[in-house]
């Protein structure tokens, strides 16, 4: 197991990986969203929480399709499913290095995009905190759609299609966790569902997952 | 490895049906048949990719490893990056021999993007010893082998029946080994029509 998230983060990391760019995606979308809306910083405050959000889960989304289909193409796939590791791990497992290679680095710059877009001193803490509960989600919600779409020639469509809609919950609580906390309201309800969404994901969707590939390997 | 009355089915569509044999430890079995009699299939079969749709497999559990066509080779990853990883998957192989009964210790440290086709073939065949299992289930293992490299396989296979392990192989050319031989042909399944069996998918359509 150990070895496999050291595998799929190296290769994330070696060139032609996909770390990297999810985040350039997010710094692009932070950065041109204020030249589009124009300099009105209490217009730019306030649309901030969603524009944060909407770019951390379309860099989530573009890197999703590498989850399964390249260890599908060479043939990997198969010999992990053949492997002392039950899928159900090798699942939880990939989905962990993909957060670990995505959705942390958004988490860690998310501060500084959110200077750029002058968010409220008060949403900062609720910015890091409602995205480190969140994009695990987005990532094993993501390693779903992966799995339900591998084998598929071209199937980055169909599989954000898939996922999106999954993808909503997330965003709508994660948004108003930073929303309320920029306003300096109680953040209590949205970021309890935030975790109860992530907590359940994290429970029943790799055995989805797993389930999907076995059918997709046969 | 025991095999009883085997039908096994590609896109729902039964290819091969009543395979049976067995396979005892030291024992190697070499499958041969034409082109698309179904060798492929019934190998992921019994690798428990894919489920039979009729018939009995009695095997051991995690006994056997497979090695498909494609190599499951990262190329990014150096020859042995790409097999530590697998030795460890497998709960630990050793490695450093494996690469050495490949004839592959010179490449150890190249990226396996810059290897040959079979060189690669030979990687993917290293990752067989460090599983440590001991039915080697293997579709095609010769191919873009040259004859050396055919000799050390066979030497390897050789020493892997030795001690106990045994062997499935579709393969069409003579590794040179004390194996039976199975053809496929008698076996292929009949079309519906002709009485034979209707496979999974075909059911909605009845």
């Amino acid at each position: 197991m150990k070895a496999l998230l050291i595998r799929d983060m190296r290769l994330a990391m070696r060139a032609g990986g996909g770390f990297g760019l999810g985040l350039a995606f997010f710094l692009l979308v932070a950065v041109i969203v204020p030249l589009g809306v124009g300099p009105e910083q209490a217009v730019l405050g306030r649309i901030a929480p969603g524009i944060l959000w909407v770019g951390a889960l379309l860099s989530c989304l573009l890197s999703l399709d590498r989850i399964f289909a390249l260890d599908f193409e060479d043939g990997s796939l198969d010999l992990l499913a053949t492997s002392p590791m039950p899928l159900e791990g090798v699942v939880a497992v990939k989905s962990a290095a993909h957060w670990l290679v995505t959705g942390l680095p958004l988490v860690v710059v998310s501060p500084i995009l959110g200077l750029l877009l002058n968010l409220a001193p008060e949403g900062y803490v609720w910015l890091l905190a409602s995205l480190g509960l969140g994009t695990p989600a987005l990532s094993v919600i993501g390693s779903f759609g992966a799995a339900l779409t591998v084998g598929l020639k071209r199937g980055g469509l169909l599989m954000s299609l898939l996922v999106l809609p999954l993808y909503m919950p997330t965003l709508i609580f994660g948004a108003e966790v930073v929303k309320r906390g920029a306003q300096g309201l109680a953040v209590a309800t949205p970021l309890a569902l935030l975790a109860a969404i992530t907590a359940g994901s994290l429970a029943l969707l790799p055995f989805a997952a797993a389930a999907a590939i076995r059918v997709n390997l046969r | 490895m025991r095999v009883q009355d085997l039908t096994v089915a590609r896109a729902g569509i039964a290819v091969l049906e009543g395979v049976s044999f067995a396979l005892a430890p030291g024992a190697a079995l070499v499958l041969r048949g034409p082109n698309g009699i179904g060798k492929t299939t019934l190998l992921r079969t019994l690798a428990g990719l894919q489920p039979a749709l009729a018939g009995k497999v009695e095997v051991g559990p995690e006994a056997v490893a497979y090695a498909a066509h494609a190599d499951g080779i990262k190329t990014v990853l150096s020859v042995r990056e790409n097999l530590a990883f697998w030795a460890s998957a497998y709960g630990g192989g050793d490695v450093d021999s494996a690469l050495a009964a490949m004839n592959l210790q010179a490449l150890a440290d190249r990226r396996a993007a810059n290897l040959s086709a079979g060189q690669k073939r030979r990687l993917g065949l290293a990752r067989l010893l460090v599983t440590g299992r001991p039915i080697w289930v293997m579709d095609e293992p010769t191919v873009s082998l040259d004859t050396a490299s055919v000799a050390l396989f066979a030497g390897i296979l050789r020493g892997h029946l030795a001690t106990g392990g045994s062997a499935l192989i579709a393969t069409h050319i003579d590794l040179g080994l004390e194996a039976e031989v199975l053809d496929l042909t008698p076996y292929k399944a009949r079309a519906p029509q002709m009485g034979g069996r209707i496979g999974a998918f075909d059911e909605a359509f009845e």
